[in-house]
């Protein structure tokens, strides 16, 4: 059974290890490298993106996240998209992204929260499905071998660069599994 | 076709969702709103004065100066909430035009009515509600709130509200849980909860909001214990601004909060912090001084 590791320092984490159960993996929780070393793919959830990023660099995580995205699969959402990104824009004091894809991201980029919305949104591949956006940021420039998935309003909210997913909006808070189904079968076979 | 739609349930308890294993800090001016964002808050509470204060001062106290409020939301990226009187409707519609992230509508402020609360459903921006009690929860969440705490009784530095309501909570979620379908209606008018939500409870095997801990949280260890006792988060009032250090104060209730199953952390984070807020022993305070027992 493919071990799915969801970084567990602060957020929707119940919801992702949940939704990681449902597609058929064994979901891990992730707090320090060597928890972090036995999982197959590992999932950056959505919460305050200041506050985890914060606890990865007190916990000494930025490393290995680093090391493991380039062999496996990582999927970030909402806070994990801008954890996953080379830059944010209205930096300084805000999170220090990792810089696993070559993507730049706005926060907050449609408002505060009683701009919050859900909707249901056209994915390359994947057809419509319901997606949930709270404050959630966009994808504001991405390099060339990154390939944008959706757009809402016209704005990319959902990228791909090999095995790693991001997405602006929370697909662990919906009862759909396609986004869960489509980066599971990123993990390779052992 | 446009099929975006603000204000769901799931857009409103998700964004409670998202605030687990954090901290929300009391604040009253953008200098402490940046202090709580740099020690790692996930939100911040803009007030006029914190409990312990408003305790001091007495006197009515309302939602705080739209100034105030205004001042906080520049001064961080984070999250801001703001409090509104028990079923003080206008004030609700003031802090939504305002665009908080959230509302708190709170037994920390004089109640505006005595019988009801506000309709919460009715509103794009999501709640919070304080509870004692499953069924008292269970009400609010009826009335639209999306996400509860605990009542503790505010200001006063003493965690031992906080805790009877966490644990009362907790317990009255295992009874429910284990009782069958058809004890649920009977049950449901013992703790004058709605049906529909007992029901509910039942079959999520829990609260179907997040609960967060308040009202007397003032050090790292009492954080520590509200997680414990199954907190998903907690509220810090006074316990921060009034303590001796409150940057360091702040760093280690977010850490304690995070990490509260590391014990040996939690002993580091304890070490030289300082005097905390001043406590104050519950059963000193006259009933008309008890905060938790507004609210209906």
């Amino acid at each position: 059974m493919n071990r799915v590791g969801v970084l567990a320092l602060q957020g929707a984490v119940s919801e992702h290890l949940r939704m990681a159960a449902r597609v058929g993996c064994e979901p891990v929780p992730v707090t320090d490298a060597a928890t972090l070393l036995g999982c197959d793919a590992l999932v950056i959830p959505g919460g305050e993106s200041t506050t985890i990023s914060r606890l990865i660099h007190t916990r000494g995580l930025a490393r290995p996240l680093c090391y493991f995205a380039v062999q496996k699969p990582v999927l970030g959402t909402c806070a994990g998209m801008i954890l996953c990104a080379k830059a944010v824009t209205e930096s300084g004091k805000g999170p220090e992204p990792l810089g696993l894809m070559n993507i730049t991201v706005e926060r907050n980029g449609f408002g505060r929260q009683v701009n919050s919305f859900e909707t249901d949104l056209s994915v390359t591949g994947l057809g419509s499905l319901p997606a949930v956006f709270i404050r959630a940021p966009y994808i504001k420039t991405a390099g060339p071998e990154v390939r944008i998935l959706a757009y809402v309003k016209n704005r990319a909210v959902m990228a791909e660069q090999g095995t790693l997913l991001v997405t602006a909006f929370h697909p662990e808070l919906t009862d759909d599994l396609n986004v869960y189904r489509y980066f599971t079968a990123k993990i390779q076979p052992a | 076709m446009d099929t975006t739609k603000t204000g769901t349930l799931a857009v409103k308890r998700g964004m409670a969702q998202m605030q687990k294993g954090g901290v929300i800090m009391d604040v009253v001016n953008a200098e402490q709103a940046k202090i709580a964002e740099s020690a790692g808050a996930v939100a911040v509470m803009a007030l006029e004065r914190v409990p312990s204060d408003i305790r001091a001062a007495g006197g009515v106290a309302r939602m705080a100066d739209p100034l105030i409020i205004e001042e906080v939301m520049k001064a961080v990226t984070i999250p801001v909430m703001a409090k509104a009187r028990i079923g003080h409707i206008a004030e609700a519609h003031i802090l939504e035009a305002l665009g908080v992230d959230y509302i708190d509508e709170s037994e920390v402020l004089t109640p505006a009515d005595e019988e009801f609360h506000i309709l919460k459903s009715e509103y794009t921006v999501p709640f919070v509600c304080g509870c004692r009690d499953l069924g008292e929860g269970l009400r609010r969440i009826g009335e639209g709130a999306s996400m509860l705490r605990t009542k503790g009784e505010p200001g006063t530095g003493n965690i031992v509200e906080a805790v009877r309501h966490m644990r009362k909570v907790q317990s009255e979620l295992h009874v429910l849980c284990a009782k069958s379908d058809d004890e649920l209606m009977a049950y449901a008018k013992s703790i004058g909860a709605p049906y529909e939500l007992v029901c509910e409870v039942k079959r999520l095997g829990a609260l179907p909001v997040v609960n967060f801990a308040a009202g007397g949280i003032a050090t790292p260890a009492d954080a520590a214990l509200m997680m414990m006792l199954g907190a998903d988060g907690v509220f810090v009032g006074s316990g921060i601004f009034k303590s001796a250090n409150p940057e360091k104060f702040a760093k280690a209730i977010v850490h304690a909060t995070l990490n509260y199953r590391e014990y040996p952390m939690l002993a580091e984070l304890s070490k030289g912090l300082g005097t905390p807020m001043k406590g104050l022993e519950i059963a000193a305070l006259p009933s008309s001084q008890r905060m938790q027992e507004r609210g209906w």
